[in-house]
């Protein structure tokens, strides 16, 4: 199953290369890991998604709970969440093309950030799977490069991953 | 008290309480050796090899308890110390490795002697760290220290810069230590361990399993305590012997894949399973989907992440194992009190019919030295008090048969990792601690040479280990593979061109003895030992045909194992099960 787990890690050269070790020296899958500093610069916050087993997963979270640079552990996924993920998209938009694909940017809420006599920028955010129908939606439109952060993600109510 | 970061390297041990350094100078460590020079109250000791200066601490630390302390320098220093380092991680054994650094400025230009260290160490490390300011050094000392120390022990790694150690500053030694992400557990759960007193009074066919968790949480006596309260049957895993008497009758020897078959079979037919300080690994478990298949698992363990990774557990319990077996006794002793006895019986009845096979039985007619023997007889020779060391292979499953230890820390072994060469440097280590106490070293002629300079460093600190080397000419394990699983194709497993051990070891400045009948083998042992100031190294002609008994295959079930040749090697002994 799909998981996200998010992490407080002390900000530290050396963390993420431990926990990315871990993944890799484990065979555990990496779907995306986003990470940043938080407004205490001594921790970083880092969202990992990946999938397993529930067993699998089970280790995943005790073996991070493991290494001593991980201050903070919670699976998002245990409960009510959201998750978001911004996407820059560079496409072909030329003669007629550029009003249909303004249009769609609209639709899917995004912005154009640059503009060229040949070519758009857009900017999206939201959950991976509206930047994947985005991608979809654009068939017949040349793009040019994409690049995706990667899954950001925050519990709802009340509950909060702090130290 | 102002100091360089070199002399507080050095204070910072000495204020640690560190006996011994092991360790080999170099270019990056240069400002450190010159600070030991210059003081007496720790103890250097120059090794030969970075490798023997890791094993030596770790088996410094499997003797006492206390952790190993190593000090290499940049580069090659590093990396000959990550075989060592990596067999502690694995046993779980406390040691801090200090390593010298190329300096800071100098650290990514692929300077002389410069390896990424933190990087080289970090899946073989509890932790590491690289000390970039003299302000920090002290702190992340006593840093690596306590985590080397406390929940599950483990190496640690300090990378210091030449400059570092250079630069001058305030020196204090911090009295304690908080880290925010790391706060071991050290009691178990009281709900929890009620219901493991529960389940164990429940059980028809109980059985408990204890591992090195036993011996490195320093719980043997609590663990026999709660057993001969429970009078139930107990194994000991390869690096969990010594954690209970092996000759209490309550005590089932070894399990796993050279254990006894009662012991195999009792775990495969148990209906309740008490695990202690053991994580279930391959070489314990065999096939995992043939493991156990009727029982119900209570798992006590200081490190959660060992529970639940292989089999799935009923009662898990995190805690060290001294107090979470001592409030289990407390628990169990009032069950017991309101009534509730076990009556198992009719399982020590089975058990016993398991016991009669006597699965360790040798050719005691042999015209040849059997390697069981020898063993069987530096048991007697040493009053089953000895401290051994082992290599890997066959004769570290023959010593693990047939030693017999009655105490804990005695039997010193790279159970984990399987590191050869670990065993001569790790009884320098043992013997360092236990200046007059008996070391015995058994290895084996293809293990031994993987570290034989160290026979140097003995030399030097007058060390009498007594080296037991079962020579059959053969890795022998290798050999008892291929001829098991590879129809009798010895690939590069016969050590030609061995050398004459008894001259190489004379040529070291030791005593050498060859012995080459069965008739031989308690004089010489006797003779050896009487020479209590002096090295001797025994090295036996053993029988080269004969294998480790029993033998469950990888991927068997416990309840299919190869017994001896005489049971007809090639039939997989399956009984018929209740």
């Amino acid at each position: 199953m799909r998981r996200i787990i998010s992490l407080l890690v002390e900000n530290e050269a050396g963390a993420l290369s431990r926990i990315a070790g871990l993944f890799s020296a484990r065979g555990y899958n990496i779907e995306s890991l986003t990470v940043a500093p938080t407004e205490d610069e001594s921790l970083s916050r880092m969202t990992i998604v990946t999938q397993g087993s529930d067993a699998i997963i089970e280790q995943i979270t005790k073996q991070l709970n493991k290494l001593i640079d991980v201050v903070r552990l919670v699976d998002l996924t245990e409960g009510r969440h959201i998750e978001r993920e911004l996407m820059l998209i560079k496409v072909i938009a030329e003669r007629d093309e550029r009003e249909e694909v303004k249009r769609l940017a609209d639709i899917f809420r995004g912005r154009i950030i640059d503009v060229t006599n040949s070519t758009y920028t857009i900017e999206l955010t939201g959950p991976g799977g509206k930047l994947d129908a985005f991608i979809e939606a654009l068939q017949g439109v040349e793009v040019v490069e994409a690049v995706r952060s990667g899954v950001s993600g925050i519990s709802r109510g009340d509950r909060a991953l702090r130290y | 008290m102002i100091l360089s970061g070199a002399e507080i390297v050095v204070q910072s041990l000495k204020d640690e309480g560190v006996e011994f350094v092991f360790g080999y100078p170099g270019g990056a460590a240069l400002h450190i050796y010159d600070a030991f020079y210059k003081q007496q109250d720790v103890q250097h000791i120059l090794v030969r090899h970075e490798q023997g200066a890791t094993h030596a601490a770790d088996g410094y630390a499997r003797a006492t308890g206390k952790p190993g302390v190593v000090l290499v320098t940049s580069g090659p220093g590093v990396t000959n110390a990550v075989t060592g380092i990596a067999t502690a991680h694995m046993d779980s054994i406390p040691m801090v490795v200090l390593t010298g650094q190329v300096p800071t400025a100098l650290i990514g230009d692929d300077a002389f002697q410069e390896v990424d260290t933190v990087g080289i160490t970090r899946p073989c490390v509890k932790h590491n760290f690289l000390v970039s300011r003299v302000e920090d050094l002290a702190g992340v000392i006593k840093k690596a220290f306590f985590i080397a120390c406390t929940g599950r022990p483990g190496p640690v790694v300090v990378d210091i810069p030449k400059d570092v150690t250079a630069h001058r500053t305030e020196y204090e030694y911090p009295t304690s230590v908080e880290i925010r992400s790391y706060a071991p557990v050290s009691k178990g759960h009281p709900k929890q361990i009620s219901r493991a007193a529960d389940l164990l009074l429940e059980a028809e066919k109980p059985i408990i399993y204890s591992g090195g968790g036993i011996i490195q949480g320093n719980a043997a006596d609590e663990l026999t305590q709660l057993v001969r309260e429970l009078a139930f049957p107990c194994t000991n895993t390869l690096m969990g012997l010594g954690g209970f008497p092996y000759n209490d009758p309550l005590f089932l020897g070894m399990l796993g894949m050279h254990g006894t078959y009662e012991a195999n079979m009792a775990m495969y037919d148990c209906d309740v399973m008490l695990a202690v300080g053991a994580r279930f690994d391959d070489r314990v478990t065999g096939d995992l989907a043939k493991f156990s298949p009727n029982s119900r698992i209570i798992h006590v363990d200081v490190d959660p992440s060992s529970i639940g990774k292989n089999v799935s557990v009923e009662v898990p319990i995190v805690g060290e194992a001294a107090p979470v077996l001592r409030e289990m006794l407390t628990v169990v002793k009032a069950r017991k009190a309101d009534g509730i006895l076990p009556d198992i019986g009719q399982w020590w009845d089975r058990i016993e019919d398991w016991r009669a096979f006597k699965s360790f039985e040798y050719d005691r007619e042999s015209a040849k030295i059997k390697p069981q023997y020898v063993i069987e007889t530096l048991h007697k020779i040493t009053n089953g008090n000895a401290f051994v060391t082992s290599d890997v292979g066959q004769h570290q499953m023959w010593a693990a048969q047939h030693y017999g230890f009655s105490a804990s820390r005695r039997w010193i072994n790279s159970g984990g990792l399987g590191t050869m060469g670990f065993g001569l440097p790790a009884a320098m280590g043992v013997q360092l601690a236990n200046p007059n106490e008996q070391v015995a070293c058994i290895t084996g002629e293809a293990s031994i040479m993987m570290c034989i300079q160290e026979l140097s460093t003995c030399k030097q600190y007058e060390l009498p280990v007594k080296v037991i080397n079962l020579n059959n000419r053969y890795m022998g394990m290798v050999r008892q593979w291929q001829e098991f699983f590879y129809d009798g194709r010895y690939s590069h497993s016969y050590m030609d061109a061995l050398p004459d051990f008894v001259a190489l070891a004379e040529s070291f400045g030791h005593v050498g003895m060859r012995i080459e009948s069965p008739a031989d083998v308690k004089g010489a042992l006797e003779e050896a030992f009487a020479q209590k100031n002096r090295l001797v190294f025994m090295d036996f002609i053993t029988d080269q045909s004969e294998n480790v008994y029993p033998m469950i295959a990888a991927g068997g079930g416990h309840n299919e194992m190869h017994l001896k040749p005489s049971e007809a090697d090639d039939v997989l002994l399956e009984r018929e099960l209740a």
